[in-house]
């Protein structure tokens, strides 16, 4: 006789890795109705978002590659390249901080006004950029309440770099904050109880355990964060000043040239931006595809 | 090691999950917390953990009061009803955890660390499994490698919240007997969370009975069972049937029955409830005492029979379980009048019904809680 099977050792069953209920009669649909809302979508995503980005690189390339490159090479859109760099290699490691701890207070603490906090974090979404803009010249502008102190002390912040970062990080401070804040309500408090049971030390917990739960939804942040860094507009133009050579970033020289109707120019500084969404783009549907389950149901940028 | 809870109070915005709670456990035992939901097993066993801070009060780790200090300071296994397992670190690592994060003036060295880690691996019976992961393990498996991973630290006791919730029927059966075992052979001190009355009974040296935030009885397993203290513990161990009586000196005068049955103790005379669980009752002998029922269904479930019943008297509710192969099962049909007698019972004055009062770890019962049980 065969000793009884101790079920709590048993290996977890072997499933099919296909849903099984992905051709689900109940909720498809006849052929033709499938094929004309597929026909439709695919359509209307020609028209309003291929086919402007492919403009994009067929204007800017419009004068032949020559071209192109000596408009890319002048020292004006060298400046406003470096200066976006810049900008974002400041404003996406500080909002990485703040993000991470807006979402760590959110998740792990039970405080009064943690709502107000939530609703503070979504605001730069709900707020016109060129507010955004407008907030830091009242606040540090020549005529700010800061203004007069900041003059007698010679330092600058609106229609310099400072500003600019300022602006930058107000606008993209919820994406990583509003990424990370959903992963870790799902993901609870346990794993952190656990290590800290086990004799860890709050820093401890969070970097053995916390970092490595929440490591691609982060990463995924990080990459909308320095997209938008990069490519924001409205916020910028307002405190930037238009300075050619030193507080012109790389959407607002787009701007200026093509005012000037210089428009290969333009294109071909504008094609650099499109590139970066198309790569932001392609890394993002890699995390996906590669880490969907771990980057949590909500998705909504 | 001992433990000693003295006068914790908790309490979350105003709701009071534990009102002065006093227990002792004592080395080497294993408690079941046992209550339905709400009535502050979990916060307990948290507040035992450090996961929580009580209000006031003291816990006694040995002489040591440990009631402000932080959980990482307290070195207690805690087990968690969802395993709490480390998704990106393998079963090895997830074992060794509690060892590596030590400070380094006595951290083991790695070899060492590796050691054991295999070794409560195959304490656990899941040696070979080092590098997997959780993601690759049952939920069975996965229990037994958070049970590994706090033992680890060799703790002081070991808590579990609800270590079976979330398991099958069968895996949870299995898992039960073989802790009991684990226990048996390892020794630690510990306290386990559970709503299911049968694991509790099944499991536990003795079993600590919640309601409401208060203590309702501590005891080992039969003295809960055979003497409930009050209607609440009685209720909760398992099917209840409450009778109207009338008790007079030791006389409890039931309606509906001739004969007043006799009570060892005595209570106040008036009104009073008489608990007698559905297994207690079967066929009286002809011609004696008894209750007349009218028998209105009987449904079989597995190897029990369960028969409804309507007192003859005044209607009343009744309900009726005996094993099917009982000699008295085939007289239960629907329409059948019988004469049922109560193999044992409790009565308690219909006031202690109302609320459960707070009780403390006490070896004697106080007048106002006391209860009664006696074989008819």
């Amino acid at each position: 006789m065969s000793p009884p099977i101790d079920h709590s050792l048993l290996d977890p069953p072997r499933l099919p890795f296909e849903p099984l209920l992905q051709r689900n009669a109940v909720i498809t649909e006849q052929p033709w109705v499938r094929w004309l809302l597929t026909t439709a979508a695919l359509a209307f995503l020609m028209v309003f978002l291929l086919l402007p980005l492919v403009s994009v690189f067929t204007e800017a390339l419009r004068g032949g590659f020559k071209l192109y490159w000596e408009s890319l090479k002048t020292p004006d859109a060298l400046a406003a390249i470096r200066l976006t760099l810049t900008v974002a290699a400041i404003a996406v490691p500080l909002n990485l901080v703040f993000g991470v701890a807006a979402a760590w207070a959110v998740t792990k603490f039970e405080f009064r006004g943690k709502l107000f906090l939530i609703t503070l974090i979504d605001l730069p979404f709900s707020v016109s950029p060129v507010v955004s803009g407008l907030i830091y010249v009242l606040m540090f502008g020549a005529q700010g309440w800061f203004g007069p102190w900041l003059a007698a002390h010679d330092i600058h912040i609106i229609f310099a770099v400072p500003g600019i970062v300022l602006a930058t990080m107000f606008v993209t401070f919820p994406f990583i904050a509003r990424e990370l804040i959903p992963l870790m309500q799902e993901q609870g408090t346990d794993d952190e109880q656990a290590a800290l049971s086990l004799g860890a030390n709050g820093w401890q917990a969070f970097w053995h355990v916390t970092v490595p739960n929440i490591k691609w939804g982060l990463l995924y942040g990080v990459l909308l964060c320095n997209a938008r860094a990069m490519g924001e507009f409205g916020a910028v133009s307002v405190v930037s000043g238009h300075i050619r050579g030193e507080t012109n970033t790389m959407p607002l020289h787009v701007e200026i040239l093509y005012n000037e109707y210089n428009f290969v120019a333009a294109f071909a500084v504008a094609s650099l931006l499109a590139g970066l969404a198309l790569i932001t783009l392609a890394l993002k549907s890699l995390l996906e595809a590669r880490h969907g389950a771990e980057l949590s149901a909500s998705h909504r940028h | 090691m001992d433990i000693r809870i003295r006068h914790i109070h908790k309490s979350f915005g105003g709701f009071p999950a534990l009102v002065d709670v006093n227990l002792d456990i004592r080395s080497g035992e294993l408690i079941a917390l046992l209550g339905p939901s709400g009535s502050g097993k979990t916060t307990l066993l948290r507040v035992i953990a450090g996961l929580e801070f009580p209000d006031y009060g003291e816990i006694l780790f040995g002489a040591e009061n440990m009631a402000r200090k932080p959980v990482h300071e307290r070195r207690v296994g805690f087990v968690f009803q969802h395993y709490a397992l480390f998704k990106h670190m393998s079963v090895l690592d997830n074992i060794a955890f509690g060892l590596r994060v030590r400070p380094r003036s006595w951290r083991p060295g790695e070899a060492q660390i590796r050691r054991k880690a295999v070794e409560l691996l195959d304490l656990v019976q899941l040696g070979g499994l080092e590098r997997r992961y959780p993601h690759q393990l049952s939920g069975g498996q996965k229990q037994r490698v958070a049970l590994a991973r706090a033992l680890a630290i060799e703790p002081r006791v070991l808590l579990l919240d609800e270590p079976f919730g979330a398991l099958d029927a069968k895996v949870r059966k299995d898992l039960r007997r073989w802790l009991r075992e684990l226990h048996e052979r390892t020794g630690y001190t510990t306290v386990f969370v559970t709503h299911d009355q049968e694991e509790a009974l099944e499991l536990a040296d003795r079993v600590v009975i919640m309601n409401r935030g208060c203590l309702e009885q501590v005891g080992t397993v039969d003295e809960v069972y055979e003497h409930p203290r009050t209607p609440f513990v009685f209720d909760f161990l398992g099917g209840t049937n409450v009778l109207d009586a009338e008790m007079h000196g030791r006389k409890v005068f039931l309606r509906g029955a001739e004969q007043p049955l006799v009570t060892d103790v005595i209570h106040p005379d008036g009104p009073a409830d008489l608990y007698v669980r559905p297994g207690d009752l079967r066929l009286a002998d002809p011609g004696s005492p008894g209750i007349d029922v009218h028998v209105t269904a009987v449904q079989r479930t597995g190897p029990i029979v369960r028969a409804s019943a309507k007192l003859l008297a005044n209607g009343t509710g009744i309900s009726i379980e005996l094993p099917h192969l009982h000699h008295d099962a085939a007289r239960f049909h629907a329409g059948a009048t019988l004469r049922l007698k109560m193999m044992q019972f409790c009565v308690y004055p219909r006031a202690a019904s109302v609320h459960a009062h707070p009780i403390t770890d006490a070896p004697e019962p106080t007048a106002a809680q006391s209860q009664e049980r006696t074989r008819a």
